[in-house]
């Protein structure tokens, strides 16, 4: 029993930061713009943590800090794929290579330095009695609840708002949404800023909760897994739940094997969610082979007003 | 004047920016990035010249920066044939690594072998490794349609924990002092070097692929195809073209290209595989091959700029500056250069 509350605390503190960049890029993709950048915007948004949290000590300027500049950068990208229609995998990729150079040269002077205590922890104590959950649920952090509420909110708002389903028409045909009287532009724009947010949210859950000192590159790739797990959730919110938190137990399993010595060097340990990264997305391409994947049907296609198809 | 009479338009089929527009992204890059260093209290003039000074300036520097050079150019080669037909390889790392594992296999597992046979064998296995570590990118995308993008950049970890393990583990130099790398490779296992400088044969591998790479895809059928499949790859595969060996083919050759550079790399500069052997080289060569938009000999050209970069980017370090500014550098100029590239769509209308 003990084992798998252990087991589930870890693998929720390995997969929110992951839970948040994935939301993150459910919310842009459905408006039909493809954003490869998370790898640069968590790590931004790690950098932006640690280093705004080692000067003022305040959760909530560093929060606001994280959200401006990861905002900024969404801007950017929303006004190269939106408004220039500039090619959408080339911006990201540039993204993820500015994020990352960017952050190691700000991050710099503040490399190693640890973060203590970071993070307001909400206490329900009572729930301590209740079996197996009630433990884990008892003594999460603030990000942990706001991830779990953002999976609900981003549910309701896709599945039972006109306005979500406003924003599925922009993703699946824009055209037709143009004609309809949605901004399509608009709900772009708003898609990739606020998903860049929470991509920068990941990072900086990353940093503050999960492994608390900056260390250049850090989120070693978890921007490109969340990216894979986007179409793994099958641009579903509550699916991104379960597939966060299933890679978050696998990292965690892995570390956990290296603890109790395992015969296997780490090295191989560490490749486990790479390679189950490369295994899950041969899984759903097989699954979906003649079948619908989920993807909006405009994804990565910028729309380009009376513009004939 | 009525301001409606004139409209800007953007003409999707629009022809290929200005070549100011790629000089005009790399300006404005440095500038932003002058920004950067002027924030952190540096002098951005005094940072750019020590660069540049440090990269060209010198007979040392220019031999660093082509040593730097001829990694990127066949790797950019190589990323630049799959961006072609619209494959998104960004997995040169993990294809530069491959190549240089299996070259140094070579080494380990058959130091018998004679002299005049130890380099060609390294080489052919070097473009295997990469090849085949190309190919695991391309066979998921031909036969489930899956993201080639996140599985070339999964593989780039994959390869980089291998390296990691055979340096620290089983291929070892048990005398080197705990230093993770293998044995220093004999004479017959290292490329020829240019008189006294580092600079080494590799240097003419990566001009031969270049001017080969430039006759196959202008002047061959299989060139033509690729170019159709880049154009529209649905109405390419409606004339009959083999888009799916095409991609294999192709993601073939661009990892065997990667993992040419990745053998040259451990037999012409390092001499052995150790921790670290690439700084990079994979991603930089996705900037290289971009900037250059796909054209071999503009490939030549970008990687010398980039190789001049990361030289310059480790000499001012000496400032106080990381050597992170080439990563900052580079990120600014792809940006630049996608924004501008709009330039050449774009399409005045007078009513």
């Amino acid at each position: 029993m003990e084992l798998i509350e252990q087991l589930l605390t870890a693998a929720m503190a390995a997969g929110t930061p992951l839970l948040f960049a994935t939301l993150g890029g459910i919310l842009i993709e459905r408006s039909g713009i493809i954003q490869l950048g998370a790898e640069g915007l968590m790590l931004m948004g790690a950098v932006t943590a640690a280093m705004t949290f080692l000067a003022t000590g305040n959760f909530v300027v560093t929060l606001v800090l994280v959200l401006v500049v990861t905002g900024l950068l969404g801007l950017l990208h929303a006004f190269l794929t939106v408004t220039l229609r500039a090619n959408q995998i080339v911006s990201g990729l540039a993204m993820t290579l500015f994020g990352a150079g960017l952050s190691a040269w700000l991050g710099k002077s503040i490399t190693g330095m640890p973060l203590g205590g970071a993070v307001p922890k909400v206490d329900l104590a009572w729930l301590d009695a209740a079996p197996i959950l009630g433990p884990v649920l008892a003594h999460l952090d603030v990000f942990t609840w706001c991830s779990l509420a953002l999976v609900v909110l981003l549910h309701l708002y896709l599945n039972h708002t006109s306005w979500g389903l406003h924003l599925r028409a922009v993703g699946d045909n824009p055209a037709t949404a143009d004609v309809m009287g949605i901004r399509v532009q608009g709900f772009r724009y708003g898609c990739v800023i606020l998903g860049s947010m929470l991509m920068g949210l990941g990072g900086a859950n990353l940093l503050m909760v999960f492994s608390p000192t900056w260390i250049e590159g850090m989120t070693a790739g978890r921007g490109w897994i969340a990216v894979a797990l986007v179409i793994f959730a099958r641009w579903n919110p509550l699916y991104a739940l379960g597939a966060a938190y299933f890679f978050g137990l696998l990292d965690t399993l892995g570390f956990r094997l290296q603890l109790a010595g395992s015969a296997v060097p780490s090295y191989f340990l560490k490749m486990i969610p790479y390679l189950l990264t490369i295994a899950v997305l041969i899984f759903v391409g097989w699954r979906t082979k003649h079948k619908l994947s989920g993807s909006p049907q405009a994804l990565g296609v910028p729309y380009i007003r009376e513009q004939r198809f | 004047m009525n301001v409606k009479a004139v409209r800007l338009e953007i003409d999707p089929s629009g022809k290929e920016s200005p070549w100011w527009v790629t000089l005009m992204a790399v300006v404005l890059a440095f500038g932003l990035v002058a920004v950067f260093i002027a924030v952190t209290g540096k002098n951005p003039g005094a940072v750019y010249t020590k660069m540049l000074g440090g990269a060209f300036a010198t007979s040392f520097g220019i031999t660093e920066t082509l040593v730097k050079a001829i990694p990127l150019m066949l790797c950019g080669l190589g990323v630049s044939l799959a961006y072609r037909i619209q494959i998104w390889n960004i997995g040169a790392e993990g294809q530069f690594i491959a190549g240089a594992l299996a070259a140094t296999a070579v080494t380990i597992y058959l130091p018998g072998l004679p002299g005049w046979l130890t380099l060609p064998v390294m080489l052919v296995a070097g473009m295997v490794g990469g090849g085949l570590w190309g190919l695991f990118t391309a066979l998921p995308k031909v036969f489930f349609n899956v993201n080639e993008l996140i599985i070339s950049l999964m593989l780039n970890y994959v390869a980089l924990l291998g390296l990691d393990f055979v340096v620290f583990g089983p291929w070892r130099d048990p005398k080197g002092m705990n230093f993770p790398g293998t044995p220093p490779f004999t004479d017959a296992q290292s490329l020829p070097l240019f008189g006294d400088t580092r600079l080494h044969f590799g240097l003419i591998l990566g001009l031969v692929a270049v001017v080969l790479a430039a006759v196959f895809v202008q002047r061959t059928r299989w060139g033509y195809e690729l170019r159709l499949i880049g154009a529209n790859p649905e109405a390419a595969r409606h004339a009959g073209i083999n888009l799916k060996g095409h991609i294999l083919f192709v993601m073939l050759l661009s990892g065997g290209l990667a993992g040419l550079a990745g053998m040259a790399e451990v037999s012409g500069v390092a001499h052995k595989l150790m921790y670290g052997i690439s700084p990079g080289y994979g991603y930089t060569a996705i900037i290289v091959a971009w900037i250059a938009r796909l054209n071999p000999f503009g490939i030549v050209a970008s990687a010398v700029l980039f190789g001049g970069l990361i030289v310059g980017g480790y000499s001012v370090q000496t400032m106080g500056l990381p050597s992170s500014i080439s990563s900052l550098l580079q990120g600014s100029v792809l940006f630049f250069l996608i924004a501008g590239s709009i330039l050449g769509k774009v399409r005045v209308r007078w009513n």
